[in-house]
């Protein structure tokens, strides 16, 4: 019952959005409703719920591993977006509010979404609901930003449905009665179709891998990202990827069932690496530092897809990642927002000396860009360290050297950037008679806040945290003790 | 009633190459419809043993969504854009046509890979279901207009449709109405999207999207 009120009171809250009056007070929602989902999920987090097997949507272990970061991530956006929406009064909000709750309520439905048919709908809702956010700004750039994502987006998702048509039809050629919750079809085990089940994994890998900015299907991600308002792209990159990450571990845990783990985990390895590469080289290259963040979003989704290919140890790191990395991209998320809002343009070539112009918000991009590129004692140094032990425990060296090679290329492609913006003698490509920004509590609070949870989970991770991951691998590795 | 799927099914990827040779929208909107139509009517055929309110609302609800009011908005979006009707490709209709072509037949080629259950042994819904989704893709790569692509992605969708009509009996009504939705709604947002791209740009030809790139 909890875990559909985690469903139901953002998407009561979007409701109330889209009917709500008044433009000023609308956004006022966010954090209400956020609070309330964060109060929720830690209840449910602290006190765990019973999960009948064949229930359909539960707070099961998995969800419990991941989802309080994302309702963590949403409040704190909730409160920026408040702000944010103030600075934009002369943009009708209505749409927006009301699409970012809805979002946080398919967000909660993916994650908890325990049937192949209702993870698809719940992932094809977010992907839609979304749409509008991207073009909040109404600019031509934006609108070509929308068509691209809908297009790849689009048919990344399209293929994800057939691929679970395809598993479905695994289940049924092996005998099963039709039964698409995760648990049924990992019980049918070696009795699902064996063509089956690798075309499916195929179609659900490059599907659910568009979601979540695996490359080569990335390739909507850095125009999306950086068109979108900073708190869009801090809950895309922090909430909606973090979503298709959980069905394709919830699909990996069928086709290991089925005896094609080493299949799956070799894929994962492949493309993780693949992914983590692609991204450094164009981080490398890129002059604007909005689509700089979603290069980082594509390589840290593949340091996720290396740990899920690492079995029991390395998922628990990739957990450990899917927390550390939400949070600090959401630090950067929101401060570059701010840059951006303040320079008039997210371009290196147009933009300079922020650190002068903006002090705060260009101190903590800074400190979010080495806490990113997994500097100590912040929260992704000890999650990556974590993941190569994990990569070499299981003999996996090249592996090892081909992934911190990528993050050392990462390193030098982000500081290139950053500090490109950030020093120098100050200039922009605002008009000099326009509003001018005000670093005021409401837009440097909420990125702080999120910097210093990532450094609290790198310098003390609570033990209930790790217990958390422990279970969740458990329900994933069913044979196995991690 | 196999020999009759079947027949449905052939002329389902007849329109196929008929849409990638299409070179007026209106055409290639057309051949979208009636694959619509078709693909509506298969599930009363596949059932017609135990027909119930739900496959009829199911086959309803395809008739009228595929079939007509997505080429009537179609439709209506192209005369508003006041578009050229002559579609210009990337790839131009003959090598369009020989891809869809040697993509039917690999379909057919990798369809005998995967097994089927005696039931679906000799329905040619696997091969058609991946047909659709490759030309699909090429119209999505091929062509450079906003509306052509939408199309292609339609088409592309009346493949994932075309399978999962081998899991008809087994999958539980919330789930097909579930998706039916997304389907719809998705059709809606990407008309919306259209309609701006339309305002914004003065134009829906996709060419002239180039302001994002490295």
């Amino acid at each position: 019952m909890n875990a559909l009120l985690l469903v139901i009171i953002p998407l009561v809250g979007a409701g109330v959005a889209a009917l709500w009056p008044n433009n000023r007070t609308r956004p006022w929602l966010l954090p209400i409703v956020g609070l309330a989902h964060v109060v929720l999920t830690g209840w449910m987090f602290l006190d765990p719920p019973e999960v009948a097997s064949n229930a359909w949507l539960a707070f099961d272990p998995l969800a419990r591993a991941v989802l309080p970061a994302v309702s963590l991530l949403f409040l704190v956006c909730a409160a920026y977006g408040v702000t944010y929406l103030q600075i934009r009064s002369e943009r009708p909000n209505r749409v927006f509010v009301a699409l970012l709750l809805a979002v946080l309520g398919l967000l909660s439905a993916g994650h908890q979404a325990r049937h192949l048919g209702l993870l698809w709908i719940a992932t094809e809702g977010v992907t839609l609901a979304a749409v509008p956010l991207l073009h909040f700004n109404a600019t031509p750039r934006a609108y070509e930003a929308t068509w691209k994502y809908l297009l790849v987006g689009g048919t990344g998702i399209a293929l994800s449905l057939l691929g679970s048509f395809c598993l479905g039809y695994a289940s049924l050629h092996g005998g099963g009665g039709g039964d698409l919750t995760f648990v049924a079809l990992m019980s049918q085990g070696a009795g699902l179709s064996r063509p089956w089940v690798l075309t499916a994994w195929v179609l659900l890998l490059v599907g659910y891998g568009t979601k979540m900015g695996l490359a080569p299907m990335h390739t909507w991600k850095p125009d999306a990202y950086g068109e979108a308002p900073g708190i869009v792209g801090a809950i895309l990159a922090g909430g909606v990827t973090t979503v298709a990450f959980t069905a394709i571990l919830r699909i990996r845990a069928v086709i290991a069932a089925a005896g094609e783990g080493p299949i799956a985990d070799r894929t994962l390895l492949a493309i993780g690496l693949f992914s983590m590469l692609v991204a450094a080289l164009f981080l490398l290259g890129t002059r604007d530092f909005k689509r700089m963040l979603a290069y980082s979003s594509v390589e840290h989704m593949g340091i996720l897809s290396v740990g899920a290919a690492l079995g029991g140890p390395g998922l628990a790191a990739a957990l450990f990642h899917v927390w550390t990395n939400g949070l600090t991209k959401g630090t950067l998320f929101l401060s570059a927002g701010n840059i951006r809002r303040a320079a008039g343009s997210p371009s290196m070539d147009q933009v300079r000396g922020m650190a002068v112009l903006t002090p705060r918000s260009a101190a903590i991009f800074v400190t979010g860009m080495f806490a990113v590129t997994a500097l100590p004692p912040f929260g992704p140094f000890f999650s990556e360290l974590q993941l190569v032990r994990a990569a070499l425990a299981g003999g996996h060296g090249t592996a090892s050297a081909v992934f911190l090679g990528c993050l050392l290329l990462a390193f030098f492609g982000l500081t290139r950037v950053v500090f490109g913006i950030v020093d120098g003698r100050p200039r922009t490509a605002a008009r000099a008679n326009g509003k001018r920004f005000v670093e005021t509590a409401g837009v440097i609070a909420p990125p702080l806040v999120l910097l210093g949870m990532s450094l609290w989970l790198g310098l003390c991770t609570p033990e209930i945290l790790r217990e958390a991951w422990a279970a969740a691998v458990a329900q994933l590795f069913p044979t196995s003790t991690p | 009633m196999n020999e009759t799927l079947n027949l449905l099914i052939g002329l389902a990827m007849g329109l196929n190459l008929l849409a990638l040779g299409s070179s007026r929208l209106p055409s290639l909107i057309q051949a979208m419809s009636f694959q619509g139509m078709l693909l509506g009517l298969m599930p009363l055929i596949m059932e017609h043993e135990h027909l119930d309110w739900r496959l009829g609302l199911i086959a309803l609800a395809t008739i009228a969504g595929k079939g007509v009011v997505i080429p009537t908005l179609l439709r209506r979006a192209m005369r508003a854009a006041n578009i050229d009707r002559e579609i210009e490709p990337f790839i131009g209709f003959v090598p369009s046509l020989l891809l869809g072509a040697a993509g039917t037949i690999a379909a057919v080629a990798l369809s005998q890979a995967l097994p089927l259950l005696p039931e679906h042994a000799g329905l040619l819904l696997v091969p058609g279901a991946i047909a659709s989704v490759l030309t699909g893709f090429v119209l999505l790569i091929g062509r450079a207009e906003a509306i052509s692509q939408v199309c292609g992605y339609l088409i592309l969708e009346n493949g994932i449709y075309l399978f999962g009509l081998l899991l008809i009996r087994s999958t539980p009504l919330v789930v097909e109405s579930g998706i039916l939705l997304d389907v719809t709604v998705g059709v809606f947002v990407i008309g919306i999207i259209v309609d701006r791209i339309q305002r914004a740009f003065d134009s829906l030809d996709t060419r002239k999207l180039t302001a994002l790139r490295e």
